[in-house]
């Protein structure tokens, strides 16, 4: 069927900010959806709260909202653009939820918008449970024995009749959350009722536990004339138990035969038919892995996590098909944009593996729990490709940046043998090392087989990789290494710098030893095709033992250096940052190539650069491809740390580093350098020393005076960064900052309690541009990224502003920046520190691009290329602040990761951002707060329980005369509500947990709690009760605020007395001047 | 060490398994990720080097359950990497001694891609398998080896019966696999299985309701006698082919085939069936099509490539016939092609 002619303006909704269970997957989903639009010549509406994404750019969409997504700020929208139809499909759970409610509050109707793609009732019969059981039991697929339930006693009657254990699976949430296994009665009733409160209709579905069966995916996609295929199918190293998104997932499945497949693949079209969907939708099965049953897991009738992976593993893009089918069109009428001469209702075929990893965040949340289950945690994954199952396992390891090369963990070296064995029971998020470990002392693959039910055939790959580590760590030495098993190891996917370890020699002689033998990498094509075609828009990976495949145009080429996996402290901004350079470099005439290796990326669409490399982003690996592809500059300033840190490898192999030289990344992030710098500048910052041991760390922070700031140098997301109260702090800090090894030293810093400023500026080197100055709302010692930051700034003098425009055009010019820096400042007592200069683009970047209309990476990249920044038309200094005022809000995935502290601190703990944009600052907090899903709190929804410091005593005080001012009921712990009573506000004494938790969880149960404001003491012991008391919070879904200055922003929401549905909605589109 | 070497003197290295003497045929690739078994004992390969672009194979060995036909029928196979411990609940043996006893000679560690690449390239090309490096001897041996039509290989010895039901279809067997037999006996009908040379008479004499031309290896046009049995069929009743028999439906009509570059092989053929408007992914092994510039008169084309537009089908005018070049599934797939079967099954029904 052709196009639908009557769609002329599209409404697309995205997923908003990035919490774990939906993150960046979305961000590429949707970027190709308004593309797909607009080449149709649709005029496109886009809503998404998230600023860090792609699909907001004002060239992305022709009207971009950077608004809440609620219900309230949707109306607006639509009365005000009266779009003709809705896309909601693209925009993950948050888009379909959001479809639902429209239509179900009759909004959609109202204005007369159509819902493209799949219809409500397909939507609702696959995603309420009752309906979806239902239609499966018309067609005869196999549900697994369920049942559902309103109430926790309900679950128990129904796993007395099938018997422990059962999973827990609240209805309409993402990414599984509330859910779990429960082994027995008592954890029954507390997953159920946690499930329960998270669920948006309060609905659990009960089920057998199927733990143990092997987990198949199989991504479908069908057209509305009924033409269905499948895009992929996959299978999960980990078996069913542990969440999709925390498994270790291949593409295509190995151990299926092919009448296995063929069932499955049958019955997932039949599905997809069945609930007549339309577009791209994800099916999960649990196969017993010794007969021919099998069960459905779950179905998603949108574009998934899933779909991106299978998108980018086949080459097939789900998402821009998806889109063409909800404008009418069916398969055989959309083109394989990678082949050219293919369509898109040919099955993609592979003749490579494809694994997906994880990217927990267990790095920085060292006491949180590491168990994975029916809960996902990570947030991010990466993808690799090899023609082996071995080599994509070792690649992957590679692009995790978790500081491995190998299978090997020193600290599980560590261990004895009993210990291991035990280990193997733990379903953590290190189990594949375990399972290594465990092999490599000579357990046998059946015994662990026995115990985590992974199947042999995975298993005996790890072990194929064991068994090539102990051929080498038991060679005398590196000259042993024959060609043949130095030929047949690196096919394996070993890094050299492992070999190096294993046989004892420095990386460089192995990588010396390989060229000499002519054991050089190549690189094969992603084509969909397994070769059956030529491709015209191909993509990358490398193997050994065989010639290169990959092109040099003869254009002049620059290398694009990625941001890999998505993790707290380094999110999707980098991807937007990564994707911006690229078309700049496009727009300048160049041959662009990317290396990245997050699947859910922009960055990794084929056609994003001229050419795609799908590599680990380690030396060795991003040697490999400048040796093919001869760039005249690589950039590594718009990927993160990730990138940056990669300049020196760069620059050591010769090639030219575009932008800032690398002595002057230097200068920036070595203590040493940049001390120098800045008292040649006569910048002051706050007196810090660099240290490497704890009994050096606290000598410093006896000189300095306590608090003191310790955190590693090169870092990003304030990783391992911590403010230390007293000596016993810094020892504690110092040990988990030394679990991994320091290559560079630590600092320790005076902590100054004062206002924070950021700015990001472009330089070339003389000239410098500010597109503005963003201040923190939170004082310092809140990182950065977790901090409330507005724009332009509502409370620094100009003298201050000023200061802050000469310090940054100072340092920028002294370090001859080459494009971007980021330079984080501390007002205190009147006087501007600089507390930190980052030579690269930063996570304000997409943001603050967007509020001014000014495209800085865009100018960032001519600025290295040698443009001098006065010619680009925007001036030079600080450019005129914006009419408007832009709040960017912290967001948090607290609820998926249990065990980890809620209070902020100097280490960085949210995932995602979220925008408020509005004329005046109280209405573009409102907003804000809207988006972070923190709804002002209301006097008569409930109270402010306040659980309060001692440093933070006197402060609280105010606001909760101001909150019962406003008729609020104030509820406060021990010593607050002792402190608060005997100032004369009344406030219900209310027990600490520990005192009488179950007391304090009826109290929270009764919904007479609207909010917590609860500040931290110093320590992060999980047994403290402040620690629980916000857990709970978290738990029971109540909104924790853990600074005053927050508290005290939220404060004046409330006072504002204004209706979210009063401020009107105010388009990006309308900003630039 | 050994080499698939090809007549026009390129080597491909690996290493032996299986049956461990040289071997020599015609080299396809095939693109299929799953099913190598089934590809194995596909007889449609008979007498060809297969070459697998899926690079892991052997994963879950053989079993008893996925067997095509009797045995395996293609000369050679080339492989990638050949899996170390097969893991299935159904595997009974491993590929490499499965091969072995079946006398396929069979590489592995073999650059399967550049194969692949070389073949899209050059075309299917004569091939051999060799231990050591291969020699000029070898490559004129090549080029002066006939590649000869297995179809008697392939074929029943014998006439036998299968299935029951009130439908008799006779079902020339031209080197068919089992899943086809399976999906007609499935669907009520009683299957007699006639060798490739038996008579039309002989057939129409021992009486059925229905034809069905099957598939199988090798080049219709090196078939006349088949042809014009085939032709006799037709004329006296409804009539359904698949694959070989789709190609010697159009030669008995007096259409043409023509032998394509490097063919279709594998698992992902998109087909668009015209009279239905959907378009549907067929499985597919063939080298040979029909000649879109010579049709039979009699025939208008019904299903089409949508791939590289050739043609996937033909209905014929003025009788109860129809053909296609790939294998209609026969499980309940609702994207897929059982319709076929069940519109065949139909008609004779009447």
């Amino acid at each position: 069927m052709p196009k639908k002619e009557w769609i002329k303006k599209v409404l697309v909704i995205g997923s908003g900010p990035i919490v774990i269970g939906q993150a960046a997957e979305f961000d590429y989903a949707g970027t190709q959806a308004c593309r797909v639009l607009k080449e149709e010549g649709i005029e496109v509406v886009l809503v998404n709260s998230n600023p860090a994404t792609i699909m907001t750019d004002t060239s992305i969409a022709d009207k971009v909202y950077l608004e809440p997504l609620t219900l309230e700020s949707m109306e607006k929208i639509i009365a005000r653009e009266r779009p003709d139809s809705l896309l909601a499909s693209l925009g993950g759970q948050t888009g379909l939820n959001m479809a639902m409610e429209l239509d179900e509050k009759g909004i959609l109707e109202k204005y007369n918008v159509q819902l493209l793609g799949t219809k409500i009732d397909s939507i609702r019969r696959a995603e309420d449970r009752e309906d979806f059981k239902n239609s499966m039991i018309e067609i005869g697929e196999p549900c697994i024995d369920s049942v559902i339930v309103h109430d926790v006693q309900s679950s128990v009657d129904f796993a007395n009749e099938v018997g422990y254990p059962v999973i827990v699976r609240p209805a309409y949430t993402l990414g599984g959350t509330g859910g779990g296994i429960a082994e027995d009665e008592k954890q029954l009733r507390e997953i159920c009722a946690d499930g329960l409160r998270s669920s948006r209709v309060h609905e659990n579905l009960i089920e057998r536990s199927v733990a143990g069966w092997k987990e198949i995916e199989y991504e479908v996609i069908r057209d509305g004339a009924g033409n269905s295929i499948v895009v992929c199918n996959m299978e999960n190293m980990d078996p069913v138990g542990v969440h999709t998104g925390d498994s270790i997932v291949v593409a295509p499945t190995q151990t299926l035969r092919l009448e296995e497949h063929e069932m499955l693949r049958t019955s997932a079209l039949s599905i997809i038919e069945a609930l007549g969907i339309e577009g791209g939708c994800n099916v999960q099965y649990a196969l017993d892995p010794n007969s021919m049953k099998y069960y459905l897991i779950e179905v998603n009738p949108r574009v998934s996590r899933s779909s991106a992976l299978a998108s980018k593993a086949t080459g097939y893009p789900i998402a821009k098909v998806t889109t063409r089918i909800a404008l009418g069109y069916n398969l055989d009428e959309i083109e394989n944009g990678v082949t050219g001469c293919t369509y898109a209702c040919a099955e993609p075929t592979i003749d490579y593996v494809v694994l997906k990893f994880p990217r927990w965040p267990f790095d920085k949340f060292v006491y949180a729990d590491k168990h994975i289950g029916t809960k996902m945690k990570a947030t991010g994954e990466i993808m690799s490709i090899g023609n082996t199952f071995e080599s994509a396992m070792l690649k992957a390891v590679r692009s995790l940046e978790m500081g491995m090369d190998s299978l090997v963990v020193p600290a599980l070296e560590a261990l004895s043998d009993e210990e291991i064995e035990h280990r193997l029971h733990e379903i953590n998020t290190e189990r594949s090392f375990v399972v290594a470990e465990a092999l490599r002392r000579g357990v046998t693959m059946e015994h662990i087989h026995d115990i985590t039910k992974i199947d042999l055939w995975f298993l005996k790959k790890v072990l194929n990789i064991v068994s090539t580590e102990q051929k080498l760590r038991a060679l005398p030495g590196k000259e042993a290494l024959t060609y043949d098993l130095l030929l047949a190891v690196k096919k394996m996917g070993m890094a050299d710098k492992a070999i190096a370890r294993f046989v004892g020699c420095e990386e460089g002689e192995i990588r010396a030893m390989r060229k000499e033998m002519s054991i050089l990498p190549a690189f094969r094509l992603v084509d969909t095709c397994a070769g059956e075609f030529d491709a015209v828009s191909p993509y990358f990976y490398s193997v050994y033992g065989t010639k290169t495949e990959s092109f040099n145009t003869g254009k002049k080429t620059v290398v694009v250096l990625g941001s890999g996996p998505i993790r707290i402290g380094q999110g999707i901004e980098f991807d937007y940052c990564s994707v911006h350079c690229v078309w700049a470099l496009k727009k300048a005439g160049f041959d662009t190539v990317i290396i990245n290796n997050n699947p859910e990326t922009v960055s990794t669409d084929f056609d994003t650069a001229d050419r795609l490399y799908f590599e680990p982003l380690t030396p060795e690996d991003v040697w490999n491809v400048l040796e093919i592809e001869q760039p005249v500059g690589v950039v590594c300033q718009f990927g993160g740390q990730t990138a940056i840190k990669l300049a020196k490898a760069v620059r050591q192999a010769g090639y030219p580093i575009l932008g800032t030289d690398l002595a002057d990344i230097d200068a920036a992030e070595d203590r040493e350098l940049f001390n120098a710098l800045l008292n040649k500048l006569g910048i002051p910052q706050p007196k810090g020393t660099t240290v490497f041991t704890a009994d050096e760390a606290v000598a410093a922070a006896n000189e300095l005076g306590y608090p003191v700031l310790v955190r590693p140098s090169y870092v990003l997301g304030g990783q391992g960064m911590e403010i230390a109260y007293d000596e016993k702090h810094i020892r504690e800090y110092m040990q988990i900052i030394n679990m991994n090894i320091q290559e560079h030293p630590i600092l320790v810093d005076k902590y100054l309690l004062g206002r924070e400023i950021e700015v990001d500026a472009i330089c070339d080197g003389e000239n410098v541009l500010i597109p503005g100055i963003m201040e923190h709302i939170e004082r310092a010692g809140i990182h950065s990224g977790d901090s409330i930051s507005v724009y332009p700034p509502q409370h620094l003098a100009p003298r201050i502003q000023r200061m802050v425009t000469d310090y940054t055009i100072n340092i920028a010019r002294s370090l001859h920046v080459k494009g971007l820096v980021n330079i984080q400042f501390i007002e205190y007592a009147g006087d501007l520190y600089i507390i930190e200069v980052n030579p690269r683009s930063s996570r304000t970047v997409p943001y603050i691009s967007k509020v001014t209309g000014i495209p800085i990476v865009e100018l960032g990249v001519r600025a290295s290329l040698g443009e001098s920044v006065p010619a680009m038309g925007f001036g030079t200094g600080l450019y005129p602040p914006a009419p408007t005022v832009a709040v960017k809000m912290p967001v948090f995935s607290f609820e998926k990761l249990p065990e980890v502290e809620v209070s902020l601190g100097p280490e960085m703990k949210s995932t995602g951002e979220a925008l408020g944009l509005a004329e005046t600052a109280e209405e573009a907090y409102l907003k804000g707060f809207a988006s972070t899903k923190m709804a002002i709190p209301k006097p008569e929804e409930g109270g402010v329980l306040f659980a309060i410091a001692n440093h933070d005593k006197r402060e609280a005080l105010a606001l909760a005369e101001t909150f019962a001012a406003l008729g609020f009921e104030i509820y406060a712990t021990g010593g607050t509500a002792h402190m608060l009573n005997h100032n004369y506000v009344g406030a219900h004494s209310v027990p600490r947990p520990g005192e009488d938790t179950d007391a304090l969880a009826k109290l929270f149960d009764s919904g007479k709690i609207r909010l917590i404001i609860t500040t931290p003491t110093h320590g992060r012991d999980p047994l403290r009760a402040g620690f629980r008391l916000r857990r709970m919070a978290v738990e029971y879904g109540i909104a924790c605020v853990t600074s005053i200055d927050t508290a005290k922003l939220l404060m004046k929401c409330v006072k504002l007395g204004k209706k979210e549905s009063e401020i009107p909605a105010l388009g990006l589109h309308e900003l630039i001047l | 060490m050994a080499t698939l070497i090809l007549e026009d003197g390129s080597r491909f290295e690996g290493t032996l398994f299986g049956h461990k003497a040289a071997a020599a045929g015609e080299v396809v690739f095939t693109t299929g990720m799953i099913g190598y078994q089934e590809v194995v004992t596909d007889p449609s390969y008979a007498g060809q080097i297969v070459c697998m672009t899926y690079p892991l194979i052997g994963n879950v060995g053989i079993n008893d359950l996925d067997f095509q036909s009797a045995g395996a029928h293609m000369k050679g196979m080339v492989v990638s990497e050949l899996c170390d411990l097969p893991s299935n609940w159904q595997t009974k043996d491993s590929l490499e001694s499965y091969l072995d006893a079946q006398g396929v000679t069979a590489l592995y560690g073999v650059d399967t891609r550049a194969l692949t690449r070389h073949i899209r390239a050059v075309g299917a090309i004569r091939g051999m398998i060799v231990e050591g490096e291969g020699t000029q001897e070898d490559i004129d041996a090549l080029k002066a080896l006939k590649v000869e039509n297995p179809t008697m290989d392939v074929t029943c010895r014998e006439a036998y019966e299968a299935g029951e039901g009130d439908v008799t279809v006779a079902l020339l067997d031209m080197g068919t696999t089992r899943a086809v037999v399976n999906s007609l006996t499935k669907r009520g009908c009683r299957v007699k299985v006639y060798p490739a040379d038996t008579a039309a008479e002989e057939i129409l004499a021992a009486g059925c309701d229905g034809v069905f031309v099957s598939g199988g290896p090798g080049d219709p046009a090196a078939l006349p006698a088949v042809i014009e049995n085939v032709k006799k069929l037709m004329d006296a009743k409804p009539t359904m082919g698949v694959c070989m028999g789709h190609l010697l439906m159009a030669r008995a009509m007096g259409g043409n085939t023509v032998r394509m570059s490097y063919g279709h092989h594998g698992g992902n053929q998109p087909v668009k069936d015209i009279a239905r408007g959907t378009c549907v992914v067929t499985s597919q092994s063939h080298l040979y099509l029909v000649d879109k510039d010579n049709l039979p008169v009699n025939a208008e084309v019904s299903h089409i490539n949508w791939n590289d537009r050739t043609i996937a089908g033909l209905r014929y005018t003025d009788r109860a016939a129809f053909s296609v070049q790939f294998v209609p599934d026969g499980g309940k797939c609702p994207s897929g092609t059982h319709y076929l079967y069940d519109a065949f099954i139909a008609g004779l029904k009447k």
